[in-house]
Parts: C-alpha cells; structure tokens; sequence
C-alpha cells in the first residue's frame, strides 16, 4: 500500500526500529507503515472515533486524547521520534503542542501547509478570497485549520522555543519534495514543508 | 505454593465455558471476574432471568464472540463460589479454614488460572480480559509470562490502589469484623454470621460503584411511601431502599471472609513495583493491551489507567488506551455501553485475524 506523498518524505525521515509517537494520527496508515514495514514501535494519537476506530482495525496502538490538553498519558522521553503530520494547523494551542511533542520524543517531525504560498497569497490578494487549494481544501466556515502559519512564522516559533531544526523538506502541492528552483524562495514557492526538530541543548 | 511462601492445597476450582475450543487451541479467551463475581459470566443454567454477571459482553455476535472464541471464567482462588476459599474445608483439620486459610495475591489468582488452562490443554490465549481487579489479574499475567495472551483487555483498573481506595477497603472488612457474630472468621456452622458487617461492607462498597449522577438521576431525594417525609430513622428515601436491598441480596450469595481476602488482595497490589523485574519481562512483549476507563468512575478514575499507560508504554508494550463517557460509575464496565463494547469488539477481532482464528 503506497502512501500519501507527504507521509512518504515523513516516513523516510524515520529511521528502522525507533520508538514513533503519531499526534494527529488519524486513520494510523503511516503508523501501520513504520511498524508493519520499518520495525518501529509505534503508537498514535487521536480525537476522532472514526480515526481511533481505523488504528484498532489495523491493529496499530492508540490512544484517544486531546493533543491541546497535553499527554498526560506519555512520560517525559518516552519516545524516539514523535509526528506531527499536517496537525499543527489544527491545534488550538500549537504553541503548547510543540513543547509537550519536545517533552515527550526525541527528535520531532512537523509538516504542514505553507499560508504564505504565492498561490495563497494571490487568493487574498487579487480575488479578495480566504485562500482554498489542495493542501487547504476547506472553505473559511467549516475549515478545521485554525491556527495557519507560514514557512517564516514556523520558524521564528522554533527560534522562541529554542528548538533546532535538523532537517527541512519543501513540498509542492500535491505533497511531493520540490526541486532546486524554489528553494531560494521558499516561504513563497513551497506549499509545504517537513521540519525534523530537535531540542537546541539537549 | 502461594507468593508468600505459603503452601495451599488441594484446590479446587469452579469454571465456566462457552464456544467451542478449535483444533489447533489457539481461540481461548480468559475471562477474569472482579471482587464479587463468580464463574457463571454468561448464559444461564435453565432460569433465562438468571443470566451470567457479563452475559452483554459473551455470547454469539457479541463483542466477546463465542462463535469465534472459547471463552474460560473460573471462580478465583479464595472465593466462595465453589473454587477453594476461606469456606471450604481444611483437610488438615476437617473443619472450614476461616482466617487460617493464607493471605493470596494478584499473581496467586493467576497461577490458578494458568493451572486451570494447563489441565484444559491451553499454552496461549487469544485474548484475557477483566474489569477492576479482573483487569489486575489480567496485568499481572501478561507481566508474569508475557506473550502468553496475545490480546490483553484492561478495563477500568488500577496497578495500584490509592490510600482513598485502601481506605474504603478498610472500612468494609471493619464492618465485618467488628460485627460480633464474625468470631473470628470461625463462624461457619454456628448458625450466626457476620450479616450486618457484610451488607453495611456491600452497600458502601456500592456507593463507591455507582457515580453522584446517575444516584441522582435514579433516586433523587424521593422518598419510598408518598409525598411526605416520615421524619424518623427507618428507611424512608429510594435510595435507602435501594442500599438495603443490596446489602441483603448480597448475604444470599457472598462469603464475609472471601470478601476480607479479595479486598487485601487488591490492597497489596502493586503491578510495577519492581520496575527492574517488569522490564525484564515486558520489554517487547508481543502482547498488545487495551486499556479502557469511564469518565464518571470514581472508584478508579482515568488517572489509574494512564499510569498504567504510561508505564506499559515504557517498556515498549503496544497500548491501545481510550476513556469512554458513561454516567454510571465505575458500574459501566458491566453495562451495555457502545461505544465500549464496539471498542473490546473491533480489538479481539483483528487480535482474531492477526492470529487467524
């Protein structure tokens, strides 16, 4: 089973056999990935039935919880790797996520949708319209995607939080790593990104 | 040879089956009671009123599917229900034991299960699920041998009693303890018992089972004759009513000295008190847990089942965790919930199709 394009370029950030935390994990395929194909030890998190529902079907591990509320359910370093896939965005104290995230793994990994996108920007812009495209396929009134930022403002947050980032992927909008020509204006050219994050003094 | 070191036997045991056991023996599911339960968890022996105490959960097309699964419920060492206990006979003296029967523990209830399985020809289980201190036993098997039970199902547990919890325990053995006719425990065939101690236990006991709001939807302050309070000491509100009846029933079928050993059972145990010996075992156990609490249960809140969230995933241990909404206490476990039986349902299933039972 393939994955989403931008759950690819998260997976391979991964390495075999490391202990995965998935916040946001909806229906668990990148977790059934990592463990079923990786060897990882992998357990998500998630708020909806639906998606906790998806994970006990495919046998990946789960737990029901409210990432805004703090994982009171997970000790302090428990994991190796801890994912934040296109959920940041969602959060109602993304602030707060990342720390708890920082607090419980390692190393984490972050992707999300870049609102700075000239796609996005022309939207409000010239048509004078909230911003919809495929990574943001909602309109203003029924979007779960409350709290949007982009490339810059991410990571200006990193710098607050005096975390480090390891690695960065630039997607385009169909989720696929981009090629050379947008890197040196990313914050305008890419639609995405995945940042691996680690704490600035471990 | 019980954990303190104590010798204890013969024992007997009383069990239950329902399903049917496949060639190879691998669709058993073991089914552990809590502090008051008994083997018969399911179906009924002629009377259809008289339905086992988790007969909602077992049965065809249930969540524990008896067409799929061979499920096993045993009367636990030191009951009163027909498996070897502080009422059945001692051979060393002729005469029941009393308080002279040993203090067992958490993994002593285990081993007998495990006893129990050896002589019915079953090295693994499918599944193993318990509520209370059936989920204890449950814990402390898949830290004793993990591996043996594929699917383990905890449900709302603790590893550990708090001092609230201990404290509650305390009181009801003092009931019946200080009840004169208790005799030190050597009351049986005097003709007397420690009745008044056992019900007053019981009906504490079971305001702790039930939550603030469904005593309030179900009883309210309304009264038991009319509209006017009687002003005097007999039982005038519902839910007096309601505790009494409880107290009494409970004589007709319960031990008051089981009921001393199976609440200082669950007061000594402590899951994860040696984290070196847990780790040493659990540590990539292919075990898979879940682990389930309901919002209103205040005998064992949530918090008990995350700590043990937090501590199985600590040494790796696959935990599916999930705190259902249910206004009836830590009672929801024996009920009929959706949501809670979808998800015990969904869980044994793929363990099932993982296993290819």
């Amino acid at each position: 089973m393939s994955l989403r394009p931008d759950l690819d370029v998260v997976a391979a950030m991964v390495h075999d056999g490391r202990r995965v935390l998935d916040l946001g994990c909806g229906d668990g395929a990148l977790l059934a990935h990592l463990i079923n194909d990786r060897g990882c030890d992998g357990t998500g998190v998630e708020i909806s039935d639906e998606g906790f529902h998806a994970c006990v079907a495919r046998g990946v591990p789960v737990m029901v919880a409210d990432i805004d509320q703090g994982l009171s359910e997970v000790e302090d370093d428990a994991y190796d790797v801890v994912i934040l896939s296109q959920t940041l965005q969602a959060t109602h104290r993304p602030a707060l996520v990342l720390q708890e995230m920082m607090r419980v793994g390692k190393v984490g990994i972050v992707s999300f949708p870049n609102f700075a996108h000239w796609r996005l920007r022309w939207s409000l812009a010239v048509r004078g319209r909230m911003p919809a495209s495929r990574s943001l396929p909602y309109h203003w009134y029924d979007t779960p995607n409350i709290h949007l930022c982009s490339i810059r403002d991410f990571e200006t947050l990193l710098a607050h939080d005096d975390l480090r980032t390891i690695r960065r992927v630039l997607l385009d909008e169909r989720g696929r790593p981009v090629g050379d020509a947008r890197r040196r204006r990313p914050n305008l050219l890419a639609a995405g990104a995945v940042y691996m994050v680690g704490r600035a003094t471990p | 040879m019980l954990e303190s070191g104590a010798a204890l036997g013969p024992v007997e045991v009383a069990y239950e089956t329902y399903g049917t056991l496949n060639a190879d023996r691998t669709n058993a599911v073991y089914v552990c009671h809590a502090l008051t339960g008994d083997a018969h968890a399911a179906g009924h022996h002629g009377d259809p009123d008289r339905r086992g105490w988790w007969d909602n959960i077992i049965g065809p097309g249930r969540p524990v599917d008896t067409d799929r699964f061979f499920v096993v419920c045993a009367n636990l060492l030191g009951g009163c229900q027909g498996t070897t206990g502080p009422s059945s006979t001692d051979p060393a003296t002729g005469r029941p034991y009393g308080l002279s029967f040993p203090l067992v523990t958490v993994r002593d209830l285990v081993e007998v299960h495990r006893a129990l399985l050896a002589h019915l020809g079953i090295t693994h289980l499918a599944g193993a699920i318990g509520g209370s201190l059936g989920g204890m036993q449950v814990l402390q098997w898949v830290i004793d041998h993990p591996g043996e039970i594929s699917a383990a199902m905890v449900i709302c547990s603790s590893s550990r009693l708090s001092a609230q919890n201990i404290a509650f325990s305390a009181v009801a053995r003092e009931a019946i303890m200080r009840d004169p006719d208790f005799q030190g425990g050597d009351y049986y065939g005097t003709d007397r018992a420690p009745d008044t101690g056992l019900s007053i236990a019981r009906m504490m006991a079971h305001i702790t089972y039930l939550s603030e709001e469904s005593m309030r939807e179900k009883f309210g302050r309304r009264l038991q004759h009319g509209d006017a309070p009687r002003f005097d000491f007999s039982v005038d509100f519902q839910v007096e009513s309601y505790l009494q009846h409880q107290g009494e029933s409970f004589l007709k079928r319960f031990d008051a000295n089981t009921y001393l050993y199976m609440t200082r059972v669950m007061d000594y145990f402590d899951a994860f008190a040696d984290p070196a010996a847990v780790g040493a075992t659990l540590e990539g156990t292919s075990t898979k847990f879940l682990i389930i609490s309901f919002d209103s249960d205040w005998r064992f809140d949530t918090e008990h089942s995350r700590e043990i969230v937090r501590q199985l995933q600590s040494w790796r241990v696959p935990v599916t965790f999930r705190e259902i909404a249910s206004p009836w206490g830590h009672d929801s476990f024996l009920l009929e919930i959706p949501e809670y039986h979808r998800t015990v349902g969904a869980f044994l299933a793929r363990t099932a199709d993982d296993l290819a039972i």
